[in-house]
C-alpha cells in the first residue's frame, strides 16, 4: 500500500513531501517520544503523532519512515515542512485523535 | 576513514544533521543497511544528548575494515552518576526538551541495546565521552 492509498481512504490533509506520496507502507507506530520512535518504529511505518517540530522530520528520514500522521488537527511547523519535502516523506494531517485514526490504521493494513 | 563533526549545544535545529551525514556516508560505503540502522539509533540518541545537554562537542566517526567507531567528546554538565543514567526512564532533560518528546530517559538504553559496544567517561562539570563501537562482519 501507499501513502498516497492512505490519504484517500482515511480523509488525510496533506501539508507537504507530496513527493513521497508513491512511498511504501507496511504498518504504523504512535509514539509523541522520538527516542521511542527511534529505538522502536521500522522502516516504512507511517508515524502518527501529535509532535510538530522539525526534528520529527530528522528521526523519520534517519528511520526510514513512509509518512507523518499529525493528529487532532495540529499543523506541522513551516520549517518541519520544509524538512518533509527535503526528504520525500509526507506531512499528513487528520482532525481525530491519535486512538481513533491509529485503530483504522490498524485496521486497513494490521500490525506488521 | 574519518569524518569529525562539531555540535552547538542547544541547538535543535541542527540536531540529527551530522546522524544523517554518517548515515549516507555509510550506504556509499555499502555496509549492510540493518548495520547502518542500528549505528545511526545509537548515534543520532548520543547526538542529541549532546544538543541536550552539552554546551559544545565534537563527533568523530571512524570507519575501519572490521568496525565503524566513534566518538562523542563534549564540554557540559557530565553525568554524575552513569548507572543511574542508564535506566530506562531515568532523564535530567529541562521542561522545555521533554515537551519535544524528547528526555524520557530512553537516550542511553537505545545506544547500548543498538551498538555492539558502548563506553561512557564522564567528569561532573567537564564533560562526557561516548565511544559507540559496531563490528562489521
Amino acid at each position: 500500500m501507499k501513502v498516497s492509498d492512505l490519504v484517500e481512504k482515511l480523509e488525510l490533509e496533506v501539508y507537504s513531501g507530496e513527493n513521497g506520496l508513491s512511498n511504501l507502507v507496511t504498518g504504523g507506530y504512535t509514539s509523541d517520544l522520538l527516542s521511542d520512535v527511534m529505538g522502536h518504529a521500522s522502516e516504512n511505518q507511517v508515524w502518527i503523532t501529535l509532535q510538530t517540530h522539525k526534528n520529527v522530520m530528522a528521526v523519520a528520514s534517519l528511520k526510514d519512515l513512509a509518512a507523518v500522521i499529525l493528529v487532532k488537527g495540529f499543523k506541522p511547523d513551516a520549517d518541519m515542512e520544509a524538512e518533509s519535502n527535503t526528504h520525500n516523506i509526507p506531512v499528513l494531517g487528520t482532525k481525530q485523535e491519535a486512538f481513533e485514526i491509529s485503530g483504522k490504521l490498524y485496521g486497513i493494513i494490521g500490525k506488521f | 576513514m574519518d569524518f569529525k563533526y562539531t555540535i552547538e549545544g542547544g541547538d535543535f535545529s541542527r540536531a540529527g544533521h551530522a546522524s544523517s551525514d554518517v548515515k549516507k556516508l555509510l550506504k556509499q560505503l555499502n555496509i549492510d543497511n540493518q548495520l547502518i540502522k542500528r549505528i545511526v539509533v545509537a548515534l543520532y540518541e548520543a547526538e542529541v544528548n549532546i544538543v541536550a545537554h552539552a554546551k559544545n562537542g565534537v563527533i568523530d566517526v571512524s570507519i575501519l575494515p572490521d568496525q565503524v567507531f566513534i566518538k562523542l567528546t563534549d564540554q557540559g554538565p557530565g553525568i554524575k552518576d552513569i548507572n543511574l543514567a542508564m535506566q530506562e526512564g531515568y532523564s535530567t532533560a529541562s521542561q522545555k526538551v521533554r515537551e519535544m518528546g524528547f528526555g524520557a530517559g530512553m537516550g542511553l538504553p537505545n545506544m547500548k541495546k543498538n551498538a555492539d559496544k558502548l563506553n561512557i567517561e564522564s567528569t561532573p562539570g567537564v564533560g562526557t565521552t561516548v565511544e559507540l563501537t559496531t563490528f562489521i562482519q
